[in-house]
């Protein structure tokens, strides 16, 4: 058990010397894909907290990117500094998302899915169709990136390691949480509601807690992905969006630390391996979605941990079915 | 007041062929706990089906209607329950729903890189214009739409309330448990509830089709009206689902006229949220475990 725990300090160390490393010899391509990466994988982070921890499922992350994304635009092209939108940003999403979470403590599972769902496509109407604020179809154009004490982020490298350093600090956050009583309440949260209320977790509290902090995390990804497409417009915002935001936490697996940022990996690169296929790479992606749930619906670190641990555990690790810690 | 007749007929023949998609999700949910994601992209899959047969093997209509009907009895129910549902219920609700969601991309893209992006006509079933009526004018396809959807809606209740298979099928929803202890051969009235939501898909698939088109996307909105009519009315009934059908068919409709067309996909949400959160066992649904 810690020799495996050392390894996988050894393996998260060794991907972070390369994360640091191998974009100096990339193309700009490269760089925004992992850019990308990086901001999906904050986004990602914040809907596993939610979905992997607490066990409540949203469908409404991307409206959370769009409205920090959108906040950063109207913000910066207006002439405020960053900080401010990635406070603002923060934020509203903390309170949007606490919000958000008031139907999850009436109804559970496909009802909160329609819920998140509904809001979603509110979310994603009022990006379109308020041209006064969002610009409408044509969106709002030449976002600035931001410059920290004079430093200038505006080439496409500094830009990545500005994503790679908010996405640690992120998962530091993450980390503590997890760790801290909040993250067990989570986790009680999702294995039996009951049984943590007859312990004393609030779980009214708790439940709008998970949904606030995934909020959060989803609109912060939002403020470093204006930026770096340096234009925002409603159709990178639509429940297909949030699908695939579920889909990357699903992959990766839920509920696993890490699993998050495996799964951006895997539905940000897929696409760019799978570029001889033309359009065939979503038809790839849906097939092993499938055959994933259907053998391992733990995701690919549940597969791996099967496959590391086989006498551990007993039952695979359903998502929302057994703790993690 | 003659537009408002109008109105009223083109949105009770919407909310008829919702109602049709809108009862076989319920019917799914009540029989195997199958939410099914898919099920807007499971009426685009039949009429793709009956275009490619017209397009590429020379069919007529009806012959292709029939091929289509037979193809999806074939996947959207019996190999959907074989290779996704069946293996799948064991590990819980939410990885079935992920694994539809990947059937519905998988649905979209095969017909959009395989057949066409583009909007597709779809043949109508029977041709017809319109009829004035009292100053209001009524599209004959609106009027056969309502009466084909409503006839196939009365049948299927018949169906499920008279005969001998239909009352199985009626007990295993309602208890699984207790309908194998009466010998009723449960995993055969689920495989029977999963045809038919295939079969009411395709009418559905036939019937709308004509009106707006044949896309690979049109199974966005119709998926999500299905959930919307679904709980408007209550999960586990299947008057609901078509009171909710009709309901949302109006209202979608109406807004659009009275409202604000840009705003119209939002009428339906925002009635789904309010019924959630006020009636969560919907309109005529009976309360049960909604909540864990």
């Amino acid at each position: 058990m810690t020799g495996l725990r050392l390894w996988g300090y050894v393996a998260a160390a060794g991907v972070l010397v390369a994360l640091i490393v191998l974009p100096q010899s990339l193309k700009p391509y490269g760089i925004a894909l992992l850019s990308r990466w990086a901001v999906m994988a904050i986004a990602a982070v914040g809907l596993n907290l939610t979905l992997g921890y607490a066990g409540q499922i949203s469908l409404a992350q991307a409206a959370f990117l769009g409205i920090g994304a959108y906040t950063t635009a109207i913000l910066t092209t207006n002439g405020y500094p960053f900080w401010s939108a990635l406070l603002l940003a923060g934020g509203l999403g903390f309170g949007v998302g606490w919000l958000l979470g008031y139907p999850a403590l009436r109804v559970q599972h496909h009802y909160l899915a329609f819920v998140t769902l509904a809001f979603m496509t509110m979310a994603y109407l009022v990006f379109r169709n308020e041209a006064w604020l969002t610009g409408g179809v044509f969106g709002i154009n030449r976002i600035p990136r931001p410059s920290f004490f004079g430093w200038s982020t505006a080439k496409p490298l500094t830009y990545y390691y500005v994503c790679l350093g908010a996405l640690m600090i992120v998962l530091a956050g993450a980390w503590w949480m997890i760790r801290s009583p909040w993250g067990r309440a989570f986790v009680a949260l999702r294995e039996n509601p009951r049984r943590a209320m007859s312990l004393g977790v609030d779980i009214r509290s708790y439940t709008l807690l998970a949904f606030a902090f995934g909020a959060a995390l989803g609109c912060i990804a939002g403020v470093f992905f204006a930026p770096l497409v340096e234009f925002v417009d409603p159709s990178s915002f639509t429940l297909a969006d949030s699908l695939g935001l579920l889909l990357m936490v699903v992959v990766g697996g839920s509920g696993y630390f890490f699993g998050p940022l495996l799964g951006a990996m895997v539905a940000v690169l897929l696409p760019e391996w799978l570029r001889m296929t033309q359009g065939l790479y979503l038809i790839c992606y849906a097939v092993l979605v499938m055959v994933l749930m259907v053998f391992c619906p733990s995701g690919i670190f549940g597969l791996f941990d099967k496959a590391v641990r086989p006498f551990n555990r007993s039952a695979p690790l359903a998502i929302g079915k057994e703790a993690r810690r | 007041m003659a537009g408002l007749l109008q109105l009223l007929v083109s949105g009770l023949a919407t909310g008829a062929t919702y109602a049709l998609v809108a009862i076989g999700f319920t019917l799914l949910w009540q029989t195997s706990q199958t939410i099914n994601f898919a099920q807007g992209e499971f009426v685009m899959v039949p009429a793709f089906i009956v275009l490619a047969a017209m397009r590429f093997l020379d069919f007529s209509l009806w012959p292709a209607l029939a091929l289509g009907l037979f193809c999806s009895l074939l996947l959207l129910g019996f190999l959907f329950k074989r290779l996704l549902v069946d293996p799948l219920l064991k590990h819980g609700v939410l990885p079935l729903v992920i694994a539809t969601i990947g059937l519905s991309i998988l649905a979209k893209e095969v017909v959009k890189n395989y057949y066409s992006g583009e909007a597709q006509r779809f043949p109508a079933l029977i041709s017809g214009d319109t009829i004035p009526l009292g100053g209001a004018v009524l599209s004959v396809q609106d009027l056969i739409n309502l009466t084909v959807a409503v006839a196939a809606v009365a049948l299927l209740q018949l169906f499920l309330a008279r005969t001998e298979t239909g009352r199985r099928m009626q007990a295993t929803a309602q208890n699984r448990t207790v309908a194998a202890i009466l010998g009723i051969d449960v995993e055969r009235m689920i495989l029977y509830t999963f045809l038919l939501n295939a079969a009411l898909v395709c009418l559905a698939a036939y019937l709308i089709t004509p009106v707006y088109l044949a896309t690979y996307s049109i199974g966005e909105g119709l998926g999500l009206v299905a959930f919307t009519a679904a709980i408007v009315g209550g999960f586990n009934q299947v008057r609901g689902a078509i009171v909710g059908g009709f309901i949302v068919g109006i209202a979608e409709n109406f807004t659009a006229v009275y409202v604000s067309t840009q705003y119209r996909t939002a009428v339906p949400l925002l009635l789904l949220v309010a019924i959630i959160l006020f009636r969560p066992q919907g309109l005529l649904g009976r309360a049960e475990e909604r909540t864990t």
